[in-house]
């Protein structure tokens, strides 16, 4: 009965409602299949091993993913780039965290994130100021997808006059993360790659020039930066742009999305973020909740064999965390499948949890916060044209390709 | 309950809190949260409102809050009757009354005892008593030593380097003041943490500027003739002139207003079974008293049914909880106090956390990381299997090994970790002083095995 | 004047507080928190933030009235 479970998740057309199928799925809580990979959905085994430091992260210590789907989907061209810290373990791992943290956030930069309300104010403003006809707005297309590429621009320093590039390229990256299954896959390769090398080329000039003349943006402050861990090299400078872009930006669409997108399904929790703009802040807890922008980590392996649930779980195998379907998990949370922003016990597994929690949570809380108040505020009663929206490929960065919305206005 | 007195309890019953710190008041709140409409009298010695101590060496020292800036948040209304600055005086068990050091008397149907610790003062009364010679325990204790460190002493001595008295030495040394540590023990932290932890702790410390002495006493203290402190003596014969000293030797337990009541208090604490009820002298456990927070003592079946005396925050909260559900239940109701010990300490920079009973480890091993680069965590075994854990900024991966405690698993831990270095790949002894030598800052003390165990003594208050 | 205390055996280091109301939460290392017990009333937004953002839900705010928060909010985005 429950092969072929993990295909079915995988099956674009489960993409709109994966939650049956994460359900099923907690009956088994540690699946495993002929030589697919150790999939675990229950809320508490997720927490735990998340915190246990028998997993790792480090690609380098799976035995083998012939079974598994989504082993290294997407990232072949990031094969010229050393790992990302997302995929190292400690000490490597903690080491360019806290390099990366330095000029992002405390202890040594407390007031980075706080700074950029204003920013995000500004940006957010003028992206509803230019929405346009209000009759037919994409959501994704004209607001979720620019807003956190502009922030990442910021953040990072990249000119404003380079802003339109980085635009370019970030969507050319995105959409690889996310294939048309039609296009054909040889082109849309080299686009991939042709776009990756010029964002390398145009990032590379930019640390080139920042080393020569800093300024107080983040890249500066990389590139300049010898603190007790030492300084980057340009590469691991490079490939952690390249995340803080990625990750930075995929995630924060979704969140933005699937929360327009669950306001819209809920008119009155809309019209109360409308009255209480402050409602957005334990709002964006409850999303991240109940529609996680990351849907599952498909990347922790066993460094011995382990046991969950009196489940052996090989060294060197394939494990998949479904940190979406923990999030549901009615052992956990009272009357999971209930949008509630107004829930007093929201722990969500969302961000993750231990030492890989996300790196950019603060600011994605902050801009999705900011972006749904101000669309809950400025959009006259706003509807969805489409029902389910159609969905983007990918089922681990789960969202909306497009959100259709038809409003009366737009306030000022 | 058939003859409804429960519930006559909870809809008018008397309950007496006596302490109100931490303890006090979270047992307050959950006795209101679980339906308690009676009266409620809150008794504490200080004049203020419930407090949290652990900004005191810390925030308040780092001049970054006022120690009168400390109050405790309140989780809900506790309707209570407070009677604050009125230490209480005695206690009648036959008539359940306290008494209150000006004479009045507080009839209750069921009695919290949370009256917690003090500072253990300099032993000299004379040297105690000059100027600048401080302890540090309550909000006045701090706002008093912070306002002599803002007026910018040439030489602070700290004696005794427990957590408080690292955790001032380091809040010193952040200020640019220089500072003297003086330790009868090896190294600092080594009644709680062992010697292999304690080592890095003293590199900690000498890193930072501090002046660490150990193995040495300091035999007296010398003030000049306007009665100010200008000097320190040492067991070697040594004189050192410093302007504060700050007594950090660790605490006394608050019991001494039980002395002839026949409740079995001393100065290792009031002992209390698994549910928070007090025993009585002759090790019959009460009914109508409970007893919660770093005065306590209780047999935890995790460590051996040892009774375990722990001067920490979360089991301060936890303790009062499950005696404030306790007092209000019936006795199928009642459940244990089963929380595994853990604390924490920030210093110089470094957050310190700990699981479990490290003191009663043989052994450690890191099984993370490295004591050179100060972030680690060392496992500490007893009889083959884990017994506790500490971690140098290394803290999430704690809870970990809290379920390794929790699960008895075998020690050393028999598998790889990530950041698993060459010194972790064996244990070592874990190298904590001789049980029997008093230290300065054991956050758990164990105190021996049930009533019945020949190593338990009742030890008469007025020792 | 907004009362606090944060049940540092829970907290983690995440430093969403730290990040989100600079001026009452501090890390102190890269793992330590210390922080303000007495938030002025300007940070009740910023500590509400704080608060809903902390992955341990490990601070606890004395009568951190929800609507007044809320409304203040605005006012911190400005």
């Amino acid at each position: 009965m429950k092969h072929g479970i993990l295909t079915d998740i995988l099956d674009y057309s489960n993409r709109a409602n994966p939650y049956p199928l994460y359900e099923e799925l907690r009956k088994t809580p540690v699946f495993h299949d002929g030589d697919g990979p150790y999939v675990i959905s229950t809320y508490f085994d997720i927490q735990s091993l998340l915190h246990d430091p028998r997993l790792s992260s480090d690609a380098r210590n799976l035995a083998a993913t012939a079974g598994d789907p989504l082993a290294e989907s997407g990232e072949e061209g990031a094969a010229a780039l050393p790992p990302s810290f997302l995929k190292l373990d400690p000490p490597e791992h903690d080491r360019l965290r806290r390099m990366t943290n330095r000029p992002f956030g405390p202890p040594h930069s407390p007031h980075r994130i706080d700074g950029m309300r204003d920013d995000l104010r500004g940006i957010v403003t003028g992206l509803i100021d230019n929405l346009g006809d209000p009759g037919r707005i994409d959501l994704v297309d004209q607001f979720s997808y620019p807003f956190p590429v502009t922030m990442i621009c910021r953040l990072l320093g990249v000119p404003r006059e380079d802003e339109a590039r980085f635009h370019v390229w970030a969507d050319t990256l995105a959409a690889s993360l996310d294939p048309d299954p039609d296009s054909d896959p040889t082109e849309r390769d080299k686009t991939t790659h042709d776009a990756r090398m010029e964002l390398g080329m145009y990032l590379a000039g930019l640390i080139e020039e920042r080393r020569k003349d800093p300024k107080d943006d983040m890249l500066s402050q990389l590139a300049v930066a010898h603190g007790e861990d030492g300084s980057m090299s340009t590469m691991e400078l490079l490939s952690t742009a390249a995340l803080l872009l990625i990750a930075g930006h995929e995630t924060t669409v979704n969140l933005i999305t699937n929360g327009m997108l669950t306001l819209l399904r809920h008119p009155d929790v809309l019209r109360q973020l409308r009255e209480t703009p402050g409602l957005a802040v334990p709002l964006v807890e409850e999303l991240l909740r109940f529609e996680p922008p990351v849907q599952l980590l498909p990347q922790r392996t066993p460094l011995v064999d382990i046991e969950v649930r009196g489940v052996t779980i090989p060294k060197g195998s394939s494990m998949w965390l479904i940190l979406a379907s923990g999030n549901r998990d009615p052992h956990r949370f009272e009357d999971p499948d209930r949008f509630d922003p107004y829930r007093k016990d929201i722990q969500h597994l969302g961000l993750g949890s231990g030492i890989h929690s996300c790196f950019g949570a603060p600011l994605a809380r902050l801009e999705a916060q900011l972006a749904l108040s101000e669309l809950a505020r400025r959009l006259e009663n706003p509807q969805l044209i489409e029902d389910p929206p159609p969905y983007r490929q990918n089922a681990v960065l789960r969202g909306p390709r497009h959100l259709y919305v038809t409003c009366d206005g737009i306030r000022s | 309950m058939p003859d409804g007195a429960l519930e006559h309890l909870k809809r008018e019953g008397r309950i007496v809190v006596v302490g109100a710190s931490l303890a006090g008041l979270r047992a307050a709140e959950t006795l209101r949260d679980k339906g308690f409409a009676g009266s409620l009298t809150m008794i504490g010695d200080e004049p203020y409102e419930p407090y949290d101590r652990p900004p005191l060496s810390k925030q308040v020292l780092l001049g970054r809050a006022g120690a009168e800036r400390t109050a405790l948040p309140r989780r809900r209304e506790i309707d209570a009757e407070w009677r604050l600055g009125v230490p209480a005086a005695g206690l009648d068990m036959a008539a359940r009354r306290v008494k209150l050091a000006d004479g009045d008397e507080v009839p209750y149907d069921r009695l919290l005892i949370a009256t917690g610790v003090r500072a253990r003062p300099w032993p000299n009364e004379a040297e105690a008593e000059l100027e600048g010679v401080f302890v540090l325990r309550t909000r006045d204790d701090g706002a008093a030593l912070a306002r002599r460190l803002d007026a910018g002493p040439r030489r602070v001595l700290v004696v005794g380097a427990g957590f408080t008295g690292s955790e001032i030495a380091s809040a010193c040394r952040e200020r640019g003041l220089e500072v003297t540590v003086a330790e009868r023990g090896d190294a600092p932290l080594v009644g709680a943490l062992g010697g292999v932890v304690g080592a890095v702790a003293a590199e900690l410390q000498r890193e930072n500027g501090v002046d660490l002495r150990t193995g040495i006493m300091v035999t007296a203290l010398e003030g000049d003739a306007t009665g100010r402190v200008r000097a320190a003596h040492f067991s070697d014969g040594t004189t050192l002139e410093c302007d504060v000293v700050v007594v950090s030797l660790g605490a006394q337990r608050n019991t001494e207003w039980l002395s002839g009541s026949g409740l079995g208090a001393g100065p290792r604490g009031i002992a209390c079974d698994a549910g928070c009820r007090a025993f009585d002298i002759r090790g019959i456990v009460t009914d109508d008293i409970f007893v919660a927070g770093d005065v306590a003592r209780s047999p935890h079946p995790l460590f051996g049914y040892q009774f375990l005396s722990l001067e920490h925050w979360g089991n301060a909260v936890s303790q009062a909880e499950t005696a404030a559900h306790n007092m209000l239940s019936e006795s199928t109701d009642r459940r244990p106090h089963i929380w595994v010990p853990a604390f924490w300490s920030t210093q110089f920079g470094v957050n310190i956390k700990s699981v479990g009973v490290p003191p009663m480890g043989t052994e450690i091993m890191i099984t993370q990381g490295s004591r050179a680069e100060r972030r680690f965590t060392g496992v500490y075994g007893y009889q083959g299997r884990v017994i506790g854990a500490v971690t140098f900024d290394n803290c999430r991966w704690l809870q970990f090994y809290q379920q390794q405690i929790e699960a008895t698993a075998p020690f050393p831990p028999p598998f790889p970790t990530v950041d698993r270095r060459p010194e972790g790949q064996k244990a070592l002894p874990a190298d904590f002083p001789d049980p029997s030598l008093p230290t300065h800052g054991p956050t758990i003390t164990l105190s021996g095995y049930s009533p019945a165990d020949r190593r338990m003594t009742f030890t008469p208050a007025g020792h | 004047m907004l009362r606090l205390v944060v049940d540092l055996n829970r907290c983690q280091g995440y430093a969403q507080c730290a990040f989100l109301a600079p001026d009452v939460f501090a890390m102190h290392g890269d793992e330590g928190l210390l922080y303000d017990p007495e938030a002025e009333d300007a940070q009740r937004a910023r500590v509400a933030q704080a608060v809903a953002a902390c992955p341990v839900q490990a601070i606890l705010v004395d009568e951190l009235d929800m609507a007044a928060a809320q409304g203040a909010g605005e006012a911190s985005h400005a």
